[in-house]
């Protein structure tokens, strides 16, 4: 090998994610200098297998302002990226299975009154009339209009694409092998091949982001899981909601092409540090709550089972700010198996964090120093 | 159940003929495997054995020259039966944790099986590179021909096209010829010089090499039109593009045409190795394949522990190879197991599969898969008919997303995303990929693979009851 490669940018970026993409897009946006390094490929691990759900409804009430701005960002996604990546504001539908759940929808409605999610709740006649396809146990939900779903696998590349067309200059099958301070800058090493000099560093690296987060010694409890996914061979179209499930469970939406996605019912499981699938009692867990929510499924086939490997922290908030140890180091990971609706509104958060030293977006909920040490 | 059975109870998939050596092997060293067959019945593909309802044909009419070979691994599975725990009808379409996930057809319930050791003899299906109008109704695959006319005893035209390359090609037209359909024509892409050139390697099978000669000749007796070197061009269809009309080619100087009712192509087959993939099974490009295939040693030991492969679902070499190593895989399992085999017999098998590959070469350069197929393959072309995917679409998803592998490939034009999951488009895209990207093939990758192995009915995947359940 002919030497490394020494490249000298305003900011490093590990991980091309849709957060690290996005923040990459964002900071070529404001004219600041970015090299991103990926692994593998962009977009190829949480960000590009995911069950595409592209909703606000249900989320902490905290992370609403995130998921509002990603809102208007999702609202302009051909124009921000090349491609609408098949998003449809299709409406994202919460069912209940009983009274204590139809009331617990009520409560989220009244408490996310100041975000203006349009929530609507639906239930006896006219849940039968506006949806004949839900089976009995499904007494009512709460159904957001604007809220849809989006293709995970040609989204999130299209942000690293979108950054790379803006100027970024993005490495993929770069894994970051050292990363270093020396109090000026940061040093991030891919084998032989390069070496990236830069006085901001953004830690996007998923799952794998809590090695990062030590070597500047910050220990967060940050751990691996594996939502189990399937999809149906293509069936007559009938739903255009995306549904979920109140207090849990499954999930699933139909595409234009007819195949339905289901994900939730249990966990997969990890093949190694980097790959997963479903597992078969999370399939057969899935299998027969979608047969009792849909009865139209019952004759249908899974043609496909897949998972990937999220960041999970034990609040189910993501880490998203600055470094409590670190000038110039950002943090943007965990986002705990709900990071593709939100995950363009965080890249632009921490593209802000860099130029101005503050986010416009409240994200103190998601700070680091939650998990720091109480000093004995 | 014996004592020694109850202890080592291997499982093989598969019942074609390694997975019946295999099982032979093992039941003569005193355990008593189970074996799992997606067909209702043992032979595998080459001795298929019909539906008993139908009327019984012979050995020889069925199997022609491997009659007796047919015969053979049929009374070899018939003597095993009651000392074996056989599951007809049963695909495995997962693999977890020590356990298969088994669909039992005819009671439509699903299982799943613990097993210590494996035999994966999961066979091959064909390889299809795709040609302008075969989607058309009326055109097959090779296998897909000689599957209608084995098992259900019927022709797929009345006056039918061979086209393709392969040993699999010629042979199949003369089963036609033989059975009274009118065969219209055998269009080869390869040229006689390529088989000139092969000659010398295939004459280390020299009966194998003799029967392909005496097809190639009693078709050409029997007045057959037999042309080689040619490129295909597409399918014709009917005025209402309703069913085949014909096939057109270019021999190399001009475009010609041939009306035929019923089409059947293939450039010889793909290994199925879906099950090995969910095993954890280490993949490597094989050359003479043009394929990523589960690694073995000479034995069949996999890189899984447990895991052993054999027949043509490790790599296609043909019918008795397959014996040859299920036999070898089962003296490994047992071997491995501390129980004492015959280590001449071990040696004489891997004498005999070595020896198979210096033909096998031979094979492939006698047919080999079309190099410029990728380079004619026009926007159009179907290559995933599942999805509906074009040549035109993967080559976008190179050019304007920068894809450069297979999975990459996949994700952003559907491509293998339907109901085959790849088998039968995989080999297809990878070949433009590779055209498109400038790659060299094997750099592409390959799918990989996901359960269920194939689609399974969600009503059944939502009970998988406890072992022995599909019996
Ligand atoms: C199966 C599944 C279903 C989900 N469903 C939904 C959903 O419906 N809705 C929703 O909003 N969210 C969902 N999520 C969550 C969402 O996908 C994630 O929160 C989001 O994609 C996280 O994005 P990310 O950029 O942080 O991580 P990732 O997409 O994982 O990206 C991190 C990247 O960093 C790279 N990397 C790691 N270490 C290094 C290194 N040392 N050097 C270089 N690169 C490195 C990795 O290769 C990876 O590409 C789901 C997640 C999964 C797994
Ligand atoms: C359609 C076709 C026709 C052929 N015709 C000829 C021919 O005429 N002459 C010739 O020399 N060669 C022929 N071949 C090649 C020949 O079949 C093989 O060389 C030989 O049969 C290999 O034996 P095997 O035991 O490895 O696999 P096979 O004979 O293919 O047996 C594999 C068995 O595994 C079973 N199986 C596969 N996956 C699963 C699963 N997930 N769960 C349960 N069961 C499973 C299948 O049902 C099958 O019975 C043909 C191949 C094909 C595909």
């Amino acid at each position: 090998m002919s030497g490394r490669k020494t490249l000298r940018t305003d900011v490093a970026i590990v991980g091309g994610g849709i957060v690290g993409a996005s923040a990459a897009l964002a900071l070529r946006q404001m004219g600041i200098g970015v090299v991103l390094l990926e692994r593998d490929l962009c977009g190829s691990r949480s960000s590009g297998v995911n069950y595409g759900g592209v909703r606000r409804q249900g989320r902490p009430i905290d992370q609403l302002p995130l998921a509002q701005r990603a809102h208007r960002i999702w609202g302009r996604l051909r124009e921000t990226i090349g491609t609408d990546g098949e998003y449809l504001r299709s409406g994202h539908f919460k069912i209940a299975r009983s009274e204590a759940d139809m009331a617990s929808l009520e409560r989220y409605r009244a408490q996310s009154r100041d975000f203006d999610l349009g929530l609507e709740l639906i239930s006896d006649a006219r849940l039968r009339e506006r949806c004949p396809w839900l089976g009995t146990r499904a007494v009512g939900g709460s159904l957001c209009a604007e809220d849809g779903q989006a293709n995970p696998r040609l989204v999130s590349p299209a942000f690293a694409l979108a950054a790379q067309r803006a100027g970024a200059q993005v490495f993929e099958r770069h894994k970051v092998e050292e990363v270093a301070h020396d109090g000026q800058a940061f040093m991030l090493r891919s084998g032989n091949a390069l070496e990236v000099h830069a006085p901001a560093l953004l830690n996007c690296a998923g799952a794998w982001a809590g090695s990062i987060a030590a070597e500047f010694g910050e220990e967060v409890p940050l751990q691996s899981g594996h939502p189990a996914m399937a999809v149906t061979e293509p069936l007559p179209f009938f739903m255009d909601w995306s549904l979920g499930v109140e207090g849990g469970g499954i999930y699933c939406r139909q595409v234009a092409r007819g195949n339905l996605v289901l994900g939730g019912g249990g966990k997969g499981i990890a093949l190694d540090a980097d790959r997963a699938r479903s597992d078969r009692d999370a399939i057969a867990s899935l299998s027969a709550q979608a047969v009792e929510l849909l009865p139209a499924l019952r004759h249908a086939h899974f043609i496909r089972t897949w998972s990937g490997t999220e960041g999970y922290l034990p609040d189910r908030q993501p880490v998203l700010g600055p470094s409590r140890t670190t000038p110039g180091l950002f943090h943007g990971f965990g986002f705990s198996g709900a990071g593709f609706q939100i995950g363009p509104a965080a890249g632009e958060v921490l593209a802000e964090l860099v130029r101005d030293g503050r986010s416009s977006t409240p994200i103190e909920s998601f700070s680091i120093e939650r998990f720091t040490p109480t000093p004995p | 159940m014996t004592a020694s059975s109850a202890a080592v109870q291997p499982v093989i998939v598969g019942a074609g003929p390694a997975g019946v050596r295999a099982a032979q092997a093992l039941v003569a060293h005193g355990l008593r495997p189970v074996v799992i067959d997606e067909a209702s019945r043992a032979g595998g593909q080459i001795y298929r054995r019909p539906p008993a309802s139908l009327a019984q044909r012979s050995a020889q009419a069925l199997y022609g020259f491997e009659a007796g070979r047919a015969d053979a691994v049929h009374a070899a599975f018939d003597a095993l039966r009651e000392r074996i725990d056989y599951r007809p009808d049963s695909l495995v379409w997962n693999a977890q944790g020590g356990r298969l996930d088994v669909l039992h057809g005819p009671t439509r319930s699903t299982s799943s099986l613990p097993y210590g050791q494996l035999i994966v003899a999961t066979g091959a299906t064909d390889r299809v590179l795709p040609v302008p109008g075969w989607t058309l109704p009326g055109v097959y695959t090779l296998g897909g021909a000689q599957v209608a006319l084995k098992f259900q005893g019927c022709a797929i035209g009345e006056r039918v096209a061979f086209m393709g390359t392969g040993p699999l090609l010629y042979l199949v037209a003369y089963q036609y010829a033989k059975a009274g359909a009118k065969v219209a024509a055998v269009l080869d892409t390869a040229r006689l010089a390529d088989q000139l050139a092969a000659a010398p390697a295939m004459l280390r099978q020299p009966a194998v090499f003799a029967k392909g000669v005496y097809y190639v000749a009693w078709l050409r007796a029997h007045g057959v039109a037999l042309h080689g070197g040619v490129r295909p061009l597409r399918v014709l269809g009917d005025a209402q593009e309703s069913r085949v009309a014909g096939v057109a080619w270019h021999d190399g100087r001009e475009e010609r045409t041939l009306a035929c009712d019923a089409v059947g192509f293939g450039h010889a087959l793909r290994s199925e190795t879906q099950l090995a993939d969910l095993l954890g099974c280490r993949f490597e490009f094989a050359p003479l394949h043009r394929a990523h295939l589960p690694v073995r040693d000479a034995a069949g030991r996999s890189s899984v522990r447990g895991v052993y492969l054999a027949g043509d679902g490790a790599g296609i070499m043909g019918a008795d190879a397959a014996e040859w190593a299920g036999e070898r895989a089962a003296l490994a399992l047992l071997a491995d197991n501390g129980v004492a085999v015959d280590a001449a017999r071990a040696a004489e098998l891997e004498r005999k599969l070595q020896k198979l590959g210096g033909f096998r070469e031979g094979l492939e350069r006698a047919f080999p898969v079309p190099q410029d197929w990728a380079a004619h393959a026009n926007d159009e072309l179907v290559v995933c008919r599942c999805e509906n995917i074009t040549a035109g679409t993967l080559r976008q998803a190179v050019a304007e997303n920068g894809a450069d592998e297979m999975n990459r490939l996949k994700a952003l034009s559907r491509v293998g995303m339907g109901r085959c999951q790849g088998r039968m488009c995989g080999a297809a895209a990878a070949e433009i990929l590779a055209h498109a990207t400038g790659l060299p093939l094997q750099q592409v990758g390959r799918l990989r693979g996901q359960a269920p192995i194939k689609p399974i009915p969600i009503h059944l995947a939502a009970a998988p009851s406890a072992e022995g359940a599909g019996e």
